[in-house]
């Protein structure tokens, strides 16, 4: 980028820090930048405690491991633990897509099953009421294969202690019972819930399962496990479909659809595939220093990657599995060609704004230049210094980065970069669209999907140009007011 | 291969394909599960009369609740006045949940703030984090007014709130008269219906008890309490008051806050009750509350003020819509206008026209207490049966309630009153004693599913079909739209019913 529009840039991340108090834009002017090429990072501070009252996207730990990393395991009770509202506000809301359960019966994820403390339970504490839970869940819903505890605020202010209370439960019903310790306030986003919910699924199930027999899984050169992938829409259905076409099997899918029993069986892979890195990355070492399983990141968004993903995991198989991604790459190929053509011409050399979470922000970002589309400015809301590393990999010279942005300043930032499309949240999608900008929900596809693997990519790219060039957006104006 | 550029497949119908349907098959194999016929037989036994009695007598497990929890009740009323900013003193993620929650069903931005509490914060209290938390969202949006409240970790140690917000103005976070009203709305008493009773009796308190001398005038005032439909309804109000010719304050309201146009400019404050309409609120001559759940302390408050008061349960239909009518007209001693007399007539006469559908059909119903009532007594005025009417944050009162509305009526004597159960408590209920159908939220959406229910979209919240808020519900003109809405789902259903053999599939019904 030239000299004078980066200065252009900067200048605009100025003007934005010069509308808060001079101590809040000092802190914030840490999470704003234009990226030089060539740097290491982006140049932004991030994982560190949101500034009081300017309106953060972020959510808390609660949401990062019941919400992500937990919630989707299909054939486990989840409990939010605590008062109403967390399991309420999160119920049925991530799209994490399950098959052939029957809600209610083997599959709990579109359900809010909750303690619903009240007054008593805050002063008398929630232990005795956690032990009758797990009773009537038992009682009701038999055939669960284990059950979560997912501690709500309270839970953890008030000392109570469901460590004991899973362990001695988890005996008596003879099925894992975990307890997840992702109160709100703790860390500063979703992020240390993840941490979290990996660290409990960790002592609670996989190692645990270790000395387990699993006397009907006869193990195979060519096993693998995706990890990081939620379903979102059927993602994880469509980047399994991928790797198995290469000659791989499939052995466990986190969290998206996932199972109990492939939880447990984490550790027999030959490696480990991760697409979230933020949210799962920390399970993924563990099961390397202690089952010596590796593990390598993918990225399935848009057939660039895809096709070098596939390439890189092949590497790690004999002759057969290469020239099964091969096989794979020419079959969907000409496909996604077509695609291509069909919607590039509508795209090219639009620019995108993403404000997302894990992955997203760069991830997606390819998939965009797959259709002729540029990302003018991308950030995440709870990411880590080594996911800032990892997105210069993606972005080009004088992109803008932002790190737990508010709202306030991605107002401003729209309205100076004037992008073509902006992709966020709920929280963001109606302002941003009052603004006349067009926007796609990047959490939950918008209500579409799937948007991982070759099945996903036309799918992508049929609601980026019906976002971008939907006749709404040539009417915002009415005619009277043109005339003027 | 399903996926082509010319006809592209999403989820809706990708995953039906053979190829996906042979890959669930393998990853099947690999989970573990227990066998079909065990899945079946514990399908069957969910919905018999055995699972209901062991359902129904749970004592600590809830499962699938129709209510949130305070906190989104204050932010609803909080955002109903102008250019006021909501502010919770608590967790982040709580805020961040409320606004996604309520643009979920609005389809519009939802502007709230968080003090962003985090592991120090509770240690040592969230007295810093409100001080900055104030000072940041008073100079970054501007507002007229912040409106406190707190979720759970802010009243489990004890935040003292005033000292703190003593503090902000001392500090010069704030100007020194800069309105900041507080209350506390923790999320393990009560539910969003109390939460907004409490945030409008704080901002009531707030401006009242500074000194202002009650000088009663004509005007009357109106708290619509949490509704979904507050676009829709709050403007009809307004017709309504328009056509009597009476001067209504609306206590809160979200109606054009929830219904900003686009037009290239994003307003993230709009409409709303100004502060002195607030002050002068005090001088009115009565108060209603269109629904008394929400709005029993607020009410109670008013009263001492010397007030008359009147409470209301979301009136709809012909003699809810009357009452009311009447009772502005008491208020006031302005007689009915004419003009309502007639829509009045034109509701009759669509409600004699449809008759012959509407009668006799049976009903299940959940959502707020309010709602319930309000519902049931529209629907006995078309002949129908209500079921099971359930709401899981209405109380003993609200039973003894709803028992004496249903005696009124041969129509109520099938009726089973459920007050505190939740959904999945409802699913045993019309597993057992099913009703033709459900009126209630989204979350209803499961008793179509799991046992061919059709549902009702009536209430909050609404995150699958969109813009029905717009559309009023109270009025008689509201009234019609809520009949129309039940008569659609009727027909509808029968000419699915009817379209195989044909027979019956009429052209005019």
């Amino acid at each position: 980028m030239e000299a004078e529009a980066k200065a252009a840039r900067r200048q605009m991340i100025a003007d934005t820090l010069a509308e808060y108090p001079p101590k809040t834009a000092k802190k914030r002017g840490k999470h704003l930048n234009v990226y030089d090429e060539g740097n290491p990072d982006c140049g932004v501070k991030s994982n560190i405690k949101s500034v009081p009252g300017v309106m953060t996207v972020r959510g808390c730990a609660y949401a990062g491991a019941k919400g992500v990393v937990w919630g989707p395991i299909k054939d486990m009770v989840h409990i939010s633990h605590g008062p109403v509202g967390c399991g309420q506000y999160s119920w049925g809301q991530r799209r994490n897509y399950v098959s052939g359960a029957v809600t209610g019966v083997n599959s709990w994820v579109v359900m809010q099953i909750t303690s619903d403390f009240q007054e008593k339970d805050i002063v008398f504490g929630g232990d005795k009421k956690l032990v009758k839970v797990i009773d009537e869940i038992e009682t009701l819903f038999p055939l669960n294969k284990g059950i979560s505890v997912m501690s709500e605020c309270p839970v953890g202010l008030i000392g109570d202690d469901i460590e004991s209370v899973s362990k001695r439960k988890s005996k008596e019903i003879g099925k894992p019972i975990a307890p997840v310790r992702c109160e709100g306030f703790r860390g500063v986003s979703q992020s240390l819930g993840h941490h979290i919910a990996n660290d409990v699924m960790r002592d609670y199930i996989i190692d645990p399962a270790a000395n387990k027999e699993e006397p009907d899984f006869e193990p195979t050169p060519y096993d693998v496990m995706i990890i990081g992938d939620y379903n979102i829409g059927g993602d994880a259905w469509a980047s399994r479909k991928l790797i198995e076409e290469m000659g791989l099997r499939v052995i466990g899918s986190w969290s998206g659809d996932a199972s109990a029993a492939e939880v447990e069986r984490g550790r027999k892979a030959k490696i480990n595939l991760i697409h979230c890195y933020r949210s799962m990355n920390y399970i993924c070492r563990h099961m390397e220093e202690k089952y010596g399983v590796p593990w390598m990141e993918f990225n399935f968004f848009g057939p660039t990657r895809i096709a070098k993903s596939l390439r890189a995991i092949a590497e790690h198989f004999d002759d057969k599995i290469k020239e099964g991604a091969e096989r794979v790459i020419a079959k969907y190929t000409p496909m996604t060609d077509a695609v291509i053509a069909k919607y590039r011409p509508r795209l090219e050399g639009k620019k995108i704004m993403l404000y997302v979470g894990g992955l997203r922000p760069r991830h997606v970002s390819d998939a965009y230049v797959d259709l002729g589309m540029e990302v003018t400015a991308t950030g995440y809301e709870f990411a880590h210094a080594d996911d800032y590393q990892r997105t210069t990999h993606y972005i080009k010279d004088g992109t803008v980065v932002y790190d737990d942005a508010s709202e306030f300043e991605l107002e401003r930032i729209a309205q100076a970069l004037k992008p073509d499309l902006v992709g966020s949240g709920i929280k963001e999608k109606y302002g941003t669209q009052k603004l006349g900008f067009p926007f796609r929900q990047m959490h939950s596809w918008d209500y579409s999907g799937p948007y991982h693997g070759y099945d996903g990519f036309p799918i992508f790219a049929r609601d980026m140009d019906l976002a971008i060039n939907n006749p709404v957006w040539r009417m915002i104006k009415a005619p009277w007011k043109k005339a003027e | 291969m399903p996926q082509s550029a010319d006809k592209i497949l999403d989820h809706a119908q990708l995953f039906n394909e053979p190829e996906y349907q042979e890959l669930f098959e393998r990853k099947h194999a690999l989970e573990n599960r227990a066998c079909p016929e065990e899945i079946a037989k514990q399908l069957a036994y969910t919905k018999s009369w055995e699972y209901r009695e062991k359902n129904l007598a749970r004592e600590a497990l809830t499962i699938n609740p129709a209510k949130a929890c305070q906190p989104l009740g204050a932010m609803f009323a909080s955002v109903g006045f102008a250019r006021t900013l909501a502010f919770n003193h608590g967790s982040q993620g709580c805020t961040a949940y409320f606004r996604s929650h309520l643009a979920r069903h609005f389809k519009e931005p939802c502007a709230a703030v968080s003090t962003s509490m985090t592991e120090d914060a509770a240690v040592f209290g969230g007295m810093q984090n409100l001080v900055d938390g104030l000072s940041n969202a008073y100079t970054v949006y501007k507002p007229d007014m912040i409106a406190i409240s707190t979720t759970c970790i802010a009243e489990v140690i004890g935040d003292d709130l005033t000292s703190f917000i003593q503090k902000a103005h001392k500090e010069g976070s704030i100007p020194e008269e800069f309105p900041t009203p507080q209350a506390h709305t923790p999320s393990f008493v009560g539910s969003h219906i109390n939460g907004y009773d409490a945030a409008i009796k704080s901002v009531l308190t707030y401006f009242w008890e500074k000194k202002l001398e009650r000088v009663p005038n004509e005007k009357i005032n109106l708290i619509p309490g949490f509704d979904g439909f507050a676009v829709g309804n709050n403007r009809e109000l307004r017709r309504i008051f328009a056509l009597f010719g009476i001067d209504v304050t609306i206590i809160s309201d979200v109606s054009d806050q929830f219904d900003t146009p686009t037009d290239g400019k994003y307003r993230m404050f709009d409409g709303g009750t100004t502060i002195d309409q607030v002050k002068d609120a005090l001088n009115a001559k009565a108060t209603i509350a269109m629904q008394k759940y929400c709005s029993d302390k607020s009410l109670e408050y008013i009263a001492g003020k010397g007030q008359e008061t009147a409470a209301l349960h979301y009136p709809m239909g012909l003699g809810a819509t009357d009452e009311f009518l009447m009772k502005l007209s008491e208020f006031t001693g302005k007689p009915i206008p004419e003009s309502l007399e007639m829509e009045r007539g034109r509701l009759v006469d669509a409600l004699a026209d449809s008759s012959g559908w509407l009668h006799g059909k049976s009903y299940s119903i959940f959502g707020d207490p309010d709602f319930c009532y309000g519902m049931v007594r529209f629907l006995l005025e078309m002949g129908a049966e209500p079921v099971h009417v359930l709401s899981t944050n209405g109380g003993k009162e609200w039973a003894e309630e709803m028992k004496v509305l249903l005696a009124t009526s041969p129509y109520g004597a099938r009726a089973q009153v459920w007050p505190g159960k939740d959904l999945w408590a409802m699913r045993s209920l019309l597993a057992t004693e099913p009703s033709d159908f459900v009126i209630g939220s989204t979350y209803g959406k499961i008793f179509e599913k799991d046992l061919g229910i059709p549902l009702i979209r009536l209430t909050f919240p609404i995150f699958d079909r969109h813009h029905h808020h717009r559309f009023p519900t109270w009025g008689y003109q509201g009234s019609l739209s809520v009949m129309v809405t039940i008569l659609d789902k009727i027909l509808d259903e029968l000419d699915r019913a009817t379209i195989k053999t044909g027979i019956s599939f009429d052209l005019v019904r």
